[in-house]
């Protein structure tokens, strides 16, 4: 067994008096498709945010690839190299166009020259089904349109961990399903990710592992089949019968 | 709210200045204002004017006496830069007008890094221009004057309280405490004075804690002291872009590997910046104005030497004259500020809507 993509180890985080994770215990493998649920405020998005530094944990160990998540600015750095994190809130450069979003980290952290970052944004365009909208700006763009740019922006910089957070919470139901298709496609390439969703149906599909949370922990941890067959604890029984009551 | 659309000018007239009681009595009213004032202000200025001569021998019509502005135009323009070396001045404002054009034509963006190159460069070529020396004769600053004054201490005021005023902003928002401190001082010590105290500061003050034999220009003073306060200014108005630009955008940098001052340079500060351009000119504006200041430490801009001119014991008596083409220079730079920021707002916004303005 290779070492894990990612690793949590005892690891808290406060916001104020405000004990927003608690003693989270979590081993990603590669190439391994996590999904994190529980109702709101659980942490879950917390959790990965944690995993690229956008949120400083506490207490305890972070190892992403092998680097200890530290304040030093460098481990930081070399990690967020190897994460790509998708928003609930698309978060795209609107002064840029598509393209020049999906050229900016590549050029700019990785040093490519412009023209091969461009034939590599145009190729994840190409993988999100949007290589027609290149020159346009985000503001032109559907929200659908938008996420799939994100998840494309964040690809270009071939990252080994992929990161969505709530990545269809912000959709019209009609453009849910085109951003979905491309995580499915995503994850049958192999790529490690960590989704924190309500999309239960996605998770049935693509997940190896669900990870609950509640109050800040994580309170199970099972495989997909398992977790929807047969929940183990009480708030995760009642969690899935409100969710999949409608 | 129904605009009728390209009706007739009947109907326009009825629908915009006629729809009701109050309307009609309000434009009633403002034609006879307007009857009041323009046909005299006309009389005056244009068609009982004098406009040839050379002496004021030559103002003998009761009207206003435009040779009092043409004799006196070199020395508004120029001050007391000697006459053949004006060509330097011209020069160097040309130079200016051909780097302000990729603002206006986009077409020219793809020659961007030069561009950023030839600004850096600019000050340095201009002050070698202005003042001389390397091969051209030195004119000292304090034959310096007119317009051409007002251009030095706004155009470098700006060229500096921009760069300035961005720093600024982002220090202040910085989470080193020193750097914020330091920041918030300054800001608020600058922008707490009047530009007059600066002015008397930097001219009289200074020189006094200066060590001995060292002296710096009295225009380089006010120069100094104008971009400080500029800055000041310009850096709560980016501020104020910084905060308007929304906290996902900066993770989204974040989360993509930017280093800080990439995060800035990449995607903040394009943002914050096109979203303040109102404010920035406000300021320019303000600062060109301004600039009239500096007669009171006996720099002469162009209103100090028309002002200069106006009490000349052989043209006394065309004070309005003076100020009037003043006030209308003034405000032709001002108006043309305005526009450019406009123009460029509306090529900067990159929201959907766009398309249909373009087309």
């Amino acid at each position: 067994m290779t070492e894990p993509a990612a690793v949590f180890e005892h690891v808290d985080k406060w916001f104020g008096q405000l004990h927003v994770l608690q003693d989270i215990n979590l081993s990603v493998g590669r190439g391994e498709r996590i999904v994190i649920c529980g109702p709101f405020g659980s942490g879950k998005s917390t959790l990965i945010r944690c995993l690229n530094g956008l949120e400083p944990h506490q207490r305890g160990r972070i190892v992403v690839n092998g680097i200890e998540l530290t304040d030093d600015r460098r481990a930081v750095d070399r990690i967020r190299r190897q994460v790509g994190m998708v928003f609930q809130q698309f978060n795209l450069f609107p002064h840029l166009t598509v393209l020049e979003n999906c050229t900016l980290a590549p050029m700019a952290v990785r040093k490519l020259p412009r023209a091969e970052a461009e034939q590599l944004a145009m190729d994840y365009l190409a993988r999100v089904r949007i290589p027609d909208k290149a020159h346009s700006y985000p503001g032109q763009l559907s929200g659908g349109q938008q996420q799939r740019v994100a998840i494309a922006r964040a690809l270009c910089m071939q990252p080994e961990i992929m990161l969505f957070d709530e990545p269809t919470s912000a959709l019209d139901p009609e453009m849910i399903k085109e951003v979905l298709d491309v995580m499915v496609e995503l994850a049958g390439s192999g790529m490690t990710m960590l989704c924190v969703t309500h999309e239960m149906g996605f998770a049935r599909e693509v997940a190896d592992r669900i990870v609950f949370m509640d109050g800040g922990r994580i309170v199970e941890d099972t495989a997909t089949a398992a977790f929807f067959e047969a929940p183990q604890t009480e708030r995760a029984r009642q969690f899935l019968g409100q969710i999949l009551a409608h | 709210m129904a605009m009728p659309r390209q009706s007739t000018p009947l109907a326009w007239l009825r629908a915009n200045l006629f729809s009701s009681p109050l309307n009609t009595l309000l434009t009633l009213l403002g034609l006879w204002l307007l009857w009041l004032v323009v046909p005299p202000l006309l009389q005056w200025a244009w068609l009982a004017a004098d406009f040839v001569g050379t002496s004021r021998a030559d103002c003998r019509s009761g009207g206003a006496c435009w040779v009092f502005v043409r004799e006196h135009l070199p020395q508004f323009l120029y001050g007391f830069y000697p006459a053949g070396e004006r060509w330097r001045v011209n020069l160097g404002i040309g130079l200016l007008l051909v780097l302000a054009l990729p603002l206006l034509v986009p077409r020219l963006r793809q020659f961007r890094r030069g561009w950023v190159l030839a600004l850096l460069a600019y000050p340095f070529v201009a002050g070698w221009l202005f003042y001389g020396g390397l091969g051209l004769p030195v004119v000292p600053t304090a034959r310096w004057g007119g317009l051409f004054l007002t251009l030095v201490i706004a155009g470098s005021g700006m060229a500096a309280a921009l760069p300035l005023g961005i720093l600024l902003a982002l220090g202040r928002r910085s989470e080193l405490p020193v750097v914020r401190a330091v920041c918030t001082v300054f800001i608020e010590l600058w922008r707490g004075v009047p530009l007059i105290t600066v002015l008397f500061m930097a001219s009289v003050m200074l020189p006094l804690f200066m060590p001995a034999g060292v002296s710096l220009d009295k225009l380089l003073r006010a120069l100094i002291g104008v971009a400080m306060f500029a800055g000041a200014y310009m850096a709560e108005v980016i501020r104020g872009g910084l905060q308007g630009v929304p906290a996902g955008q900066v993770e989204a940098a974040r989360a993509l590997g930017l280093s800080y001052w990439q995060q800035m340079r990449l995607v903040v500060l394009p943002q914050a910046l096109t979203m303040v351009i109102p404010g920035i000119v406000n300021v320019f504006i303000a600062l060109f104005k301004d600039t009239s200041l500096v007669l009171i430490i006996g720099l002469f801009d162009l209103l100090g030497i028309v002002q200069a001119a106006v009490t000349s014991p052989d043209w006394l008596g065309f004070t309005r004259e003076g100020y009037l083409f003043a006030a209308a220079v003034f405000w032709v730079i001002c108006y043309g500020m305005s526009r450019i920021s406009r123009r460029l707002e509306r090529r900067l916004d990159t929201t959907a809507d766009r398309q249909q303005e373009m087309a």
